[in-house]
């Protein structure tokens, strides 16, 4: 792309700022940014992308780490324009203390705004793990990670949540949308994760359909779809998904989880679960599904308590897990235990969190209790007597067990062990 | 510049492997022999002997202002003048008093404070002017950037808290004239921090220059009649005194309160910091330990709080620096007494002035290492910071990993005698790794150090088996000092740049024994 050609954005959402007229080139120069900088800003940059037609590269760098890593920034930048096909321009740094994986994909995302979206994706080396998720895993907390906001991603999985959630949608300005991708992209390459598993939530369609190209390569476990509201676009999720994993000849599971956010949502809840295989649980955005009945949102919930256990309802149905919304005060850590503890009473499985203070109430108000445990244990324990006796009433001293009761049992003793309740 | 005239200095090797000079500001220096290995000889100094003959029999000390007490004192070129930190950035006592030092055309002053801040910005000016031929203490910002760059006629000499009582009682350091601002003071120079518009807390920091110095001058902007109760400065020690409408801005001697940090990492450190001790049972009836004021180190006692109380356990004694978090301990009776060393939120000022069990300790009695014995080394854990540690647990706390001045060693030197000394530090800071193979500057040497808490592991020295032993089969994530290096270097692409340092010594750092300890390097 050394020709100097300047593609003007195609979006109207890409981010142009008028430049001033260039020394070294007698024409208007447009330059085109992305990532942010600035004295509160931590773990990011700022890269301004000024092509021109002759002069090479040049790069003009200003970081708070320059004594430390400015060669390291100033090679990797080198490398990046390299990549894309960059032959002449001036690309100005604002640096943060940014990571790698972010300076990469900071340097990308200003390129491509200059090139209209289009332009080589640069992938950095991939160093995280890919472990593959199991459909019925734990899922009590799902920590959500701002899509535009790097400096969270690298301790994320430190914090000990049973997921971690990359969001795209309503944490990512519009503005934003394109770079963010692109930052999620080299995130889910580089960032260890641990053994969380690993989310992406994607835009609402159409736009959704571009995030998934970018991160379906890069195998997330799974997919949230905001505001689903019928099963159709589950399907059309579906088939993206399974168009990009056969174009890059990818294998193994990507799960979905719908988000209802809306009346309509919740009446279809089970077509939704029902829509693809891949779909393992059903949650709720109560703040947009309380917009939508044009009712306040309360601490109680009992606005949303009719959507609530019909989601609950349509998802075991389905035979997949339901799992609650968010809390919103990360203040009240004694709110969300009573939130908790009656979502869990109601059949959900896990909720979405917003900061990781949260995670251990949030683990603690899901376990099933010590006293559930050890009834739950006996009852195992009788079960498994009766089936070695061949025997096909259990019973518990004098008591008989129901077959249903049993179950239940199986269950919580299964799930009790997966947390680690179990003294074996 | 004096940097292409400079002669060469002479320099010896210590027993850190650190080339540190044998001089220094005209006095010959040991260079570290190792913890312990340094036995010192002789008497202690003392101030000349004074009569009361020469004092008013009425005790009335008082002088009109600072310049003529100044002057009383027999201020002139080349003397040691000191200040000290009690009231922090809000300080503005020790400015005036250099500038009423310029004002009398005095030159080639040592300033000796016991810290330094960023509001003291404008001694460059002085030294610039050489009313301040250099500094022998704490230096950062502006002052440590000064030096940094080799503009400091003398070398800066960097000492801990114990280490600066130990300098003044061993002779080292002989101060000319002290000048204590007093938040409360009668007119015979009795003096105390707890009372008063400009209250402080512990006036600590200034005995030492009490009892040694050859002339005492304490300015407040609140005069008692006599007795100024209680005197944590005696005026017995004190040849003037002078009152001003105000000794420094209140906002900036105290916080209001100190903020618990937010960062959800900071708080993983100082949980696990706390439930160490609780594994290892550090934490029993009747311990005792030490935390600071920063964010971390008020988290982890917030921690600690809730494991006391559900263990049942309480603390014979914590020190401070204190803040509401110790206060409210002593509160609730989970510590018999606090031994405050500096006070940093009005919660704190409040209950040293009120409740008896919180009481003032001062270097002598908690760090000086010169004694028979101190307070650091009784206790059973202190959790302190640290700019960098390397993998063989030598920590930083006094210069950047690019080599500039980044702040004073307070009591940090002095607190690695503690029965567990823990550094709880992030595992990086804007991309920089923490922990490094080797530290730009050693503040304290790795045998002294324990236990190193980040958010992504927790290193135990090997020195310390026990501790080692006292975590097996707990859930805490116990890993070596250099797989968390390695897993930080991963993620920050690789160690960063070596500091760019010419071979011209600009600072040193000494040991609390007062041998030197390493050389900080003027900036290329």
């Amino acid at each position: 792309m050394g020709t100097g050609a300047l593609a003007r954005p195609a979006a109207a959402t890409l981010r142009v700022e008028e430049a001033e007229m260039s020394t070294t080139i007698a024409e208007l120069a447009a330059t085109y940014s992305a990532g942010r900088s600035g004295k509160d800003v931590r773990s990011d940059q700022k890269a301004t992308f000024t092509p021109r037609t002759s002069g090479g590269i040049e790069i003009e760098l200003a970081s708070r780490v320059a004594s430390y890593y400015g060669d390291s920034i100033r090679a990797q930048a080198v490398e990046v324009l390299k990549q894309m096909g960059v032959v002449d321009a001036h690309l100005k740094i604002e640096d943060e203390g940014a990571l790698p994986f972010v300076i990469s994909a900071r340097i990308e995302a200003a390129v491509r705004r200059a090139w209209g979206g289009k332009g080589k994706r640069v992938l950095p080396e991939r160093t995280a793990k890919q472990p593959s998720s199991q459909r019925d895993r734990l899922r009590r907390s799902r920590l959500y990670l701002p899509g535009a906001e790097p400096k969270y991603f690298v301790s994320a999985a430190l914090h000990g949540p049973d997921a971690i959630i990359l969001d795209l949608e309503d944490s990512v300005h519009p503005s934003e949308k394109d770079a963010s991708r692109i930052l999620v992209r080299n995130a889910l390459r580089c960032v260890d994760f641990g053994s969380c598993e690993r989310m992406v939530r994607i835009n609402q369609l159409p736009l959704g359909l571009a995030d998934l190209e970018e991160v379906i390569p890069e195998h997330p476990d799974l997919i949230l779809l905001p505001k689903t509201e019928t099963a159709e676009q589950v399907v059309e999720v579906a088939r993206k998904i399974a168009e990009v994993k056969r174009l890059n000849a990818m294998s193994g599971p990507i799960w979905l989880m719908p988000i209802l956010e809306s009346a309509l949502g919740i009446e279809n809840a089970f077509a939704i679960a029902k829509a693809d295989e891949s779909v393992v649980a059903l949650t709720i955005g109560l703040e947009d599904y309380t917009a939508d009945l044009g009712v306040v949102k309360t601490l109680e919930g009992s606005e949303s308590l009719y959507a609530r256990t019909r989601l609950v309802n349509a998802a075991k149905a389905a035979g997949i897990q339901a799992i609650d919304s968010v809390f919103g005060d990360v203040g009240d850590m004694a709110g969300l235990r009573a939130w908790g503890e009656r979502s869990r009473a109601m059949g959900f499985e896990g909720m979405g969190c917003i900061h990781p203070g949260q995670i251990a109430v949030i683990h603690d108000a899901y376990a099933p209790t010590q006293p559930e445990i050890d009834k739950a244990l006996k009852i195992v324990a009788a079960y498994e007597d009766a089936q070695q006796k061949g025997l096909g009433v259990v019973s518990l001293g004098s008591k008989m067990i129901d077959p249903p009761v049993v179950n239940r049992a199986l269950k919580l003793v299964a799930r009790a062990r997966a947390m680690n309740l179990v003294k074996e | 510049m004096p940097t292409a005239t400079a002669p060469k200095v002479e320099l010896a090797r210590n027993a850190a492997g650190k080339q540190v000079p044998v001089e220094v500001n005209g006095h010959q220096q040991t260079p570290y022999l190792g913890v312990g290995q340094y036995e010192p000889t002789g008497r202690k100094a003392a101030p000349l002997i004074r009569s009361n003959k020469n004092y008013p029999e009425n005790g009335d000390k008082r002088v009109p202002d600072l310049e003529t007490a100044l002057r009383l004192c027999g201020l002139r070129d080349g003397m040691t003048i000191s200040n000290h930190h009690h009231l922090r950035d809000g300080d503005v006592i020790a400015l005036q008093s250099l500038q009423a030092a310029a004002k009398m055309g005095v030159h080639d002053l040592m300033w000796f404070p016991s810290a330094s801040f960023p509001s003291q910005k404008p001694v460059i000016d002085l030294m610039e002017a050489g009313v301040v031929h250099h500094i022998e203490g704490s230096m950062n910002g502006p002052l440590g950037d000064y030096c940094s760059q080799g503009k400091m006629r003398g070398y800066g000499v960097l000492r801990s808290h114990g280490g600066r009582w130990q300098a003044i009682q061993d002779g080292e350091v002989h101060v000319d004239i002290a000048i204590i601002a007093a938040p409360t003071a009668d007119p015979f120079g009795n003096a105390t921090g707890s009372l008063g518009k400009s209250a402080c807390g512990s006036l600590g920091f200034a005995l030492a220059d009490s009892m040694y110095a050859d002339r005492v001058i304490v300015v407040t902007d609140n005069l008692v009649p006599f007795p100024c109760i209680p005197w944590q400065i005696q005026g017995n020690n004190v040849d003037y005194v002078v009152e001003v409408p105000s000794i420094g801005d209140p906002s900036k001697i105290v916080s209001g309160t100190t903020q618990i940090t937010r960062s959800p990492d900071r708080l993983l450190i100082a949980k696990y910091v706390a439930e160490f001790l609780r594994v290892t049972g550090i934490m029993r009836d009747g311990f005792s330990f030490q935390a600071g004021a920063g964010g971390i180190a008020l988290a982890f006692v917030d921690y600690l709080r809730a494991m006391m109380k559900e263990a049942g356990v309480k603390a014979r004694f914590v020190r401070g620096g204190s803040t509401k978090y110790l206060v409210e301990l002593l509160n609730e009776g989970l510590t018999d007494y606090i031994l405050d060393g500096q006070t940093f939120d009005l919660d704190g000022v409040r209950s040293l002035a009120t409740n008896p069990r919180h009481v003032a300790s001062s270097p002598f009695t908690s760090y000086n290492y010169h004694g028979k014995g101190n307070f650091a080394s009784m206790i059973d854990a202190v959790v302190l910071g640290a700019t960098e540690v390397d993998v063989n647990f030598n920590g930083n706390v006094v210069t950047h990993s690019d080599g500039r001045l980044l702040h004073g060693i307070g009591g940090w030197q002095n607190c690695l005698f503690s029965g567990c000394t823990i550094l709880a530090i992030p595992s990086f800071r804007d991309r920089i790794p923490v922990i490094v193979d080797e530290v730009t500057t050693i503040t304290g040497p790795g045998e002294l150090i324990d236990v190193v808490v980040t958010e992504r592991g927790i290193a135990i020295n090997p020195l310390r088996q026990d501790l080692i032993d006292a975590t097996k089969g707990s859930k805490l994530p116990i890993r070596p000092i250099q797989d968390v290096q390695k897993e930080v270097f991963a993620l920050c692409g690789g160690p960063p740049q070596k500091p760019s340092v010419t071979d011209r010594p600009v600072a040193v750092v000494k040991w609390v024994d007062g041998t030197v300890l390493d050389t900080v390097w003027q900036l290329a």
